[in-house]
């Protein structure tokens, strides 16, 4: 099956009015041993075959609404509001593209002007851009943005940021001369006084996670203090579900801040695709990475909306760019706009705070199986413990999956000194019979 | 005055909201649970509305778009081809669009497989050997593939500092170049629209890393000497990476391996028609020669008797270029859109788009210049130069198509044509589509002649007029302020000022 | 075309205004027609050390980005804040109000390899053919 209207008659009636014999006159510029000759693909489906095989596939996946699920590391499960993909499902939305012809585009474009006053709201900054791709791509962005604003040479990441993120970045500065340097923790959080003898004159950006990696929330005010003493750029990755009952960046005097979006009514869909928040201080707006969309009037002095300060980007400043990046994650910015626009500042705080008594209701109840809390230190809704002392790891997490348990994310992988810890996770999508079924299984 | 653009924050009602929760059994006082110097002390201002309000904004909003469900879309370059339904509802079951991606790999089966097969279709389809579905758009693709570019150089122990691009290249390529820590050396190109052999040598040397092409070029034309120029690459010790936007026009036509690439991006959302959701976003799988592979990010997914499984090691893989695994959400759809078709379908897809292009290419010229006329193949670029006579440019003609009921193909673009429109139609336009655009395109060619004013003036069918980007550029609004004037104020004190 | 008597000029559509004690910098009535309507300016910081033919400057109108190059070595003495504040004076006004900043030369000599008045206006009718 395929998607041509035109039918085998038609095709040769147009190539008629061409002037061309045949298709293959149309190809007189590609060399005939270059031809390919068929493809390694298998033949084509009728949609009930399709539908058929995609179930199939399906039925190899268990998702997390089957499941109990206490996983969280950066990819959060949080409700999703009907009207989101109502309204999202359309194909107004889901079929253009960027809003080159503002007059045509006006529907996406007051959208993301509705999104940047939303975000720059949420995370308490001056200016936010129309999104990047994803949380980790805009982390990266970042640090590339305080690499180029001038002489500065050193960034100083904190190890209590995601390792993906981190991993991120340093792939996308493998070409800079420039050096990483990563600040340790201790007791789960950045060591302010590493920080401060890192603190040098060669410094561009102190960059945090809010919470961090293990769930702990940072001295971000004590942190971006030392950045700004050191004429530092102060780089916050946060996450957005917080910023509901916790301080956001702007009040924390970050010059950046980076987020996640995606957990703004967007599916987990396996960690993609993201949506990357990126917002900043007045005076970084013209070294924004990204598109940007500014409210105007049009000639009969209407208000109309429109991308603007173009000349940062690729498509006209090439080499020369803030960026390489062309498009935004539009769709998902849409659904982020509907889901803040449906929650309000009511829902969001509310949404924050089930989370928060959820995951400490959850803590309480898994210490009480055994599991020991690796840090002393306030969290939000992520939290790390150390497995029983008398349980087998890898055992035990065998038995969890068998129970139909995702649990939490151990951390051995990057922090060989937390060989037995995991980082744990609540939103109010977590229910008490959850809850029950994990401490049963534990106890098992 | 706001034309029926209120924003949602202009109907915000304090104490409304959209959405209720469960009650929560046992709630703590959140003073024992976070420090208070930690809490938010002003709430940030969202709007206070109630769902219906959101449901009728967003819907009146979306009527104010053209897309390509609703109107011919021929911006060039872009593909903007019909998204079916159906890979829509699959890509929304609980069973793809809920999983983690934390989840072990005993749950996810069903995903690990789809994208290990989504990888084997690629490299069927492109004839490269292996694939990374990890970059989250074209240009992610790109700078991926830059980066294995440096890694390769490096893991010869060469230092290669300058990448060769044409000048016909899409933005991206140089940025992403710079981006990779490359110097960008640009390559004129040759009268004929084509890479300029005697050019490409003149800059190639042993500090050249690669050369960075797009086939067929922005002009919608093939590089009749690719072998000759991917040969003359490879002899310097340079390899050849091949951006590949256009691949809507090679599929069963010529796999890029047999041009003799090195590595290429595809983009899902042209060639294999994902939505573009309005900018994104997208996908930009990167595929590479054998000799490459070890350089591909991690983790990748492998395949062990019937079980799949993730394998993030790899000493010489460049690393991660996403949190995850990649859009995942968009390769289902891509998976779903490829099975669809087959080997006929993508074979008649690239055979389609090919013809309607030349068809339209075959109208246009008897309206307008084609600059670099010989047969096309997914798109062409024609020249409004003779308009300029009577003071109308290739963005008034663009204004102007938007009355007419269609999307204005990409102008001044690329720019080696003056006053250039390049249109790509794509192979799921019908005939009468392009009859019909074809005529408003000789009408708006009449008018430019006869009333140049109306295409000074246009649009004037839409909600609103053409919108004023200089003043957007020298007054930068970029949020609604809830305090003092709101940007409706604003407006009116520039208006009397302006 | 106007094109003052009084000015020197570059190639690259600068000119330069000589003074006993600086040399003031703007672009050209030819330049600021092409680029048409201006929005912003990038000025260097006072005090920045230019090199004749160096990258001084950034002009930009909606779609386009220009860089302005410094007609004369020299330290920057002063930058214009109105020019950055209304960048539409180099439209109005680029011989006046439009000027973008002035540099104590550390290369006076380099002045007479400028184009005179006579020189640039032929350039630019050359170029119009």
């Amino acid at each position: 099956m395929d998607y041509v209207p035109n039918t085998e008659a038609q095709l040769a009636e147009m190539l008629r009015t061409i002037g061309a014999r045949s298709f293959e006159d149309l190809l007189s510029n590609i060399p005939a041993d270059m031809r390919a000759r068929g493809l390694d693909v298998p033949s084509g489906l009728s949609e009930p075959e399709v539908l058929a095989l995609a179930e199939s596939l399906a039925a190899g996946n268990r998702s997390v609404r089957e499941l109990s699920s206490f996983a969280g590391f950066g990819a959060y499960h949080h409700f999703i509001p009907t009207a989101v993909d109502a309204i999202a499902s359309r194909g107004e939305w889901l079929t253009p593209y960027t809003p080159y012809q503002a007059e045509a585009s006006q529907g996406t474009l007051q959208m993301i002007y509705e999104f940047q006053t939303m975000i720059s709201e949420l995370l308490q900054m001056d200016v936010a851009n129309a999104s990047l791709y994803d949380g980790a791509s805009s982390f990266a962005e970042a640090g590339v943005l305080a690499l180029r604003a001038g002489a500065r040479t050193r960034l100083l990441v904190s190890d209590t940021v995601h390792p993906h993120y981190r991993e991120v970045l340093a792939t996308y500065l493998s070409g800079f001369a420039c050096t990483v340097q990563t600040i340790p923790h201790v007791n789960g959080v950045t060591d302010l006084e590493a920080l401060a003898a890192a603190m040098k004159d060669d410094v561009a950006a102190v960059m945090l996670q809010q919470p961090n990696v293990f769930g702990c929330l940072e001295p971000m005010e004590q942190a971006g203090e030392l950045a700004h003493r050191a004429g530092a750029l102060f780089v916050a990755n946060v996450y957005p579900i917080s910023l509901g009952l916790l301080q956001p960046p702007g009040a924390y005097g970050a010059d950046i801040a980076v987020a996640e979006g995606r957990c703004l009514g967007s599916p987990l869909t396996a960690g993609g695709p993201g949506l990357g928040l990126f917002a900043a201080s007045q005076e970084l707006l013209r070294r924004l990475p990204g598109r940007l969309v500014g409210c105007t009037t049009d000639h009969a002095g209407q208000r109309g909306f429109t991308l603007t300060l173009q000349t940062r980007e690729q498509h006209i400043r090439r080499e020369k760019a803030t960026s390489n990046v062309c498009t935004n994650a539009g769709w998902l910015c849409l659904r982020a706009t509907i889901f803040l626009s449906l929650l309000g500042p009511a829902g969001l705080r509310r949404m924050a705070e089930l989370s928060l008594q959820n995951a400490h209701e959850l803590r309480e109840r898994m210490r009480e199986v055994g599991f020991e809390p690796s840090f002393d230190q306030p969290f939000f809704n992520e939290w790390t413990m150390r497995w029983p002392r008398e349980e087998h790891a890898g055992r035990l997490l065998r038995r969890l999956e068998r129970a139909g348990i995702v649990s939490g994310v151990p951390l051995a992988e990057w922090y060989p000194m937390q060989e037995r810890d995991a980082v744990w996770c609540a939103t109010e999508q977590t229910t008490r019979e959850q809850m029950d079924r994990l401490c049963r299984a534990v106890r098992a | 005055m706001n034309g029926g653009s209120e924003l949602i924050f202009e109907q915000s009602v304090p104490g409304r909201c959209g959405v209720t929760f469960p009650p929560c059994e046992t709630e703590r006082p959140l003073e024992q649970l976070i420090p208070a110097g930690m809490l938010r002390r002003q709430p940030p201002h969202l709007p206070e509305v109630v769902e219906f309000d959101v449901v009728r904004h967003y819907t009146r909003l979306s009527q104010r778009n053209f897309s390509v469900d609703t109107h011919f879309y021929p911006l060039g370059s872009c593909t903007m081809k019909y998204n079916p339904k159906l890979n829509e509802r699959i890509a929304a079951w609980s069973r793809f669009a809920l999983l983690h991606p934390t989840q072990p790999a005993s749950q996810t089966q069903g995903l690990l497989r789809m994208l290990y097969e989504l990888e084997q279709l690629l490299c069927g389809i492109t004839g490269m050997a292996a694939f990374t579905l990890q970059p989250a758009a074209g240009a992610q693709g790109e700078l991926t593939g830059l980066k294995i570019i440096r890694a390769h150089h490096r893991a010869k122990r060469q230092n290669r500092p300058v990448i060769l691009i044409p000048d016909s290249a899409h933005g991206t390529n140089p940025a992403s170049a710079a981006l990779s820590g490359f110097r960008v050396v640009e390559i004129r190109s040759g009268p004929d629209g084509m890479i300029d052999l005697g050019e490409l040598k003149r800059h190639l040397s042993n500090e050249v890393a690669a050369l960075m092409l797009t086939n067929p070029n922005t002009l919608g034309l093939f590089e009749r000497n690719i072998a000759a120029i991917t040969r003359l690459c490879h002899e310097y010790g340079a390899l050849v990476y091949l951006d590949g936007a256009n691949m809507n026009a090679l599929l069963s036509i010529v796999k890029p391996a047999d041009m003799g690439v090195d590595l290429l991006q595809l983009n899902l959302h042209k060639t294999f028609s994902t939505p573009h959701g309005g900018g994104g976003p997208g996908a930009g799988p990167v595929g590479v020669t054998a000799a490459l592979a070890d350089f591909l990010p991690v983790p990748r997914v492998r395949k062990t008797g019937e079980r799949f499984r993730w394998d993030a090691r790899g000493r010489r893989s460049i690393g991660r270029v996403h949190a995850f695994y990649g859009n995942v959400g968009v390769l289902v759809r891509a998976y779903v859109y490829i099975r669809t078709l087959g080997r006929e379908g993508l074979e008649r897809t690239s055979r389609a788009a090919i013809i309607n292009a030349n068809y339209l290419k075959a109208k246009f010229s008897t309206l307008v210049p084609i600059p670099f006329d010989d047969h096309c193949l997914h798109e062409f670029v024609a020249s409004l130069k003779p308009l300029k006579a009577s003071g109308v440019t290739a963005w008034d003609v663009a204004k102007r198509l938007l009355d007419y009921g269609y999307y204005a193909p990409t102008v001044y673009f690329p720019l080696v044509v003056e006053e250039g429109v390049m249109v790509e139609p794509t192979e799921t336009e019908s005939k009468a589509t392009l009859d019909a655009f074809a005529d408003a395109m000789a009408r708006i060619v009449d008018e430019a002649r006869e009333h140049p004013e109306w295409l000074k003036l246009a649009p004037q069918r839409l909600a609103i007029h053409r919108v004023d980007e200089v003043k957007a550029a020298r007054e930068p609004n970029l949020r609604w302020r809830p305090d003092a004037k709101s940007a409706v104020a604003n407006e009116a004190s520039s208006l009397q000022t302006g | 075309m106007q094109t003052p008597q009084e000015l020197r000029y570059t190639k690259t559509h600068e000119w330069a205004k000589v003074t006993p004690h600086e040399i003031a910098v703007g672009i050209t009535a030819h330049a600021q027609e092409e680029l048409r309507d201006v929005v912003y300016v990038e000025l260097p910081p006072v005090g920045k050390v230019l090199k004749q033919g160096e990258p001084a400057a950034v002009v930009e109108s909606v779609k386009a980005a220009f860089d302005i190059y410094a007609p004369v070595s020299g330290t920057v003495t002063r930058a214009n804040a109105d020019v950055t504040k209304s960048p539409q004076l180099v439209n109005t006004d680029c011989y006046g109000a439009g000027w973008f900043f002035a540099v104590q030369p550390s290369q006076p000599a380099e002045v007479e390899g400028l184009l005179t008045a006579e020189a640039y206006a032929k350039l630019i009718a050359a170029a119009a053919h």
